[in-house]
């Protein structure tokens, strides 16, 4: 696989948000507008990427039996950094993003990307995968923030939209018009990669702690998915 | 003893985590399918909501504030609920195989939840009043807030199982089949719950 694929795979084929239907509260909860998901977007791939290269470069020295906590530790580190620039350069962000920037560290995005790919690739490779992630993330809430804001709100970026702002639909910025959007552009995802295998299913086997509860239902529910399949 | 029932009902119905918070989704999605795995999965996120605050409330106040080490809170909170989960665990296995049982197969899940650190730093932080004052959470009212965030989860759960329920047995258009039409039920069901804003303060005012 060369670079660009690398880093373009994050983008659609593999889209973190919309096919691997990974991160998917802050996905929600921050795409009310966006500037608040261009920040999250930014702030989600800042530290992907910095914890995409660290993993990567300690994949040898980390033991296999206390990974998911070593992991752990090193994106909880970058988050409070990432936390403190953003709290010192961009306080408005902050204020709207509040909970949601420190929560990043239990973003399923980053672990799972830590377990999946930087724990078995090298640097370079790695630090890619975080980048096309992050981008992938990224894109994906800035098209949810455009559709909710637009619609919910009358206005892009903050600039109202001439029609629109007279009639905003505005259940669409609150909590249902979120999963309703979300809903919506997982199907349209479906529609246009009809002849692809596509996840159906939100099961536990994409989650990233599937390991951590492999005694949970997995198994069962792999076994009823084939059954009805 | 008004004020901590009006956190109390606040946390299950106004800001529900998972209907209007969007936290612990991945759980409310994952788990929601069968009932009793929903009812398994709610109780220990109670659980874990009360011991994670009883912890995390007086590391916050005795132990990070006096030093200035706010800086440290998500790095220490993440570390002490994960220690706490696993100790827990192994002191259900050892004592209460029953209970262990029940719950503990969704322990090492509630780890990584956002609901259960969510709760942890919301309690910890600062309500504004207004421009100038803002006040803080007392322990009391604080395990009130996680007792009812909990609360809220499985209200959210039970009910959610339900309406899945439903939908399994339902013709579904082909691309809306499986995740979609979950999701658009979730909104359907958040929905529900949006009628409660304004209820609960103007109940008791």
């Amino acid at each position: 696989m060369n670079t660009l694929q690398n880093f373009s795979k994050g983008l659609i084929k593999e889209n973190p948000v919309f096919v691997l239907v990974l991160g998917t509260c802050p996905t929600l909860a921050t795409s009310t507008s966006v500037i608040n998901a261009l920040g999250m977007g930014a702030a989600a791939t800042v530290v992907l990427l910095c914890s995409n290269i660290v993993i990567s470069a300690l994949r040898k020295i980390i033991p296999d039996k206390v990974r998911i906590p070593c992991y752990i530790v090193l994106i909880a580190g970058f988050v409070t950094a990432v936390q403190m620039l953003v709290k010192a350069f961009a306080p408005a962000l902050d204020k709207s993003l509040g909970i949601y920037l420190p929560l990043i560290v239990v973003n399923c995005i980053i672990l799972g990307r830590a377990e999946m790919f930087a724990s078995k690739n090298k640097v370079f490779d790695s630090a890619v995968d975080g980048l096309g992630m992050g981008a992938g993330f990224t894109l994906a809430l800035v098209l949810m923030a455009t559709i909710r804001e637009v619609f919910g709100n009358g206005t892009f970026m903050g600039m109202p939209i001439p029609v629109l702002s007279e009639n905003h639909i505005s259940i669409l910025t609150m909590a249902p018009g979120g999963f309703l959007v979300f809903g919506l552009l997982i199907a349209a995802v479906n529609k246009f990669s009809a002849n692809k295998p596509q996840k159906s299913e939100f099961g536990c086997a994409g989650c990233p702690s599937a390991e951590l509860c492999g005694k949970l239902s997995c198994e069962s529910e792999a076994k009823e998915a084939a059954v009805s399949d | 003893m008004t004020k901590l029932i009006v956190i109390l009902l606040s946390a299950v119905f106004i800001n529900n985590y998972v209907l209007s918070r969007f936290l612990g989704i991945c759980p409310f999605l994952g788990v929601s399918k069968k009932l009793d795995s929903a009812t398994g999965m709610s109780l220990a996120v109670i659980f874990v909501m009360l011991i994670a605050t009883a912890v995390t409330y007086p590391i916050q106040f005795y132990l990070l504030t006096p030093n200035n080490l706010e800086y440290l809170q998500t790095i220490v909170f993440i570390l002490v609920i994960a220690a706490l989960v696993q100790l827990v665990e192994i002191i259900l296995k050892r004592y209460m195989p029953s209970l262990h049982k029940s719950l503990g197969v969704y322990l090492p899940l509630i780890t990584t939840n956002c609901a259960v650190l969510g709760v942890t730093i919301l309690n910890v932080q600062d309500y504004p009043v207004n421009e100038t004052t803002s006040f803080l959470w007392g322990f009391t009212q604080s395990m009130v807030n996680s007792l009812g965030s909990g609360l809220g989860f499985f209200l959210a759960m039970v009910m959610f199982s339900g309406v899945r329920s439903t939908i399994e047995g339902s013709d579904v258009p082909k691309n809306f089949k499986g995740l979609p039409i979950t999701l658009i039920a979730a909104a359907i069901t958040s929905l529900s719950f949006l009628g409660f804003g304004g209820v609960i303060e103007n109940l008791f005012a």
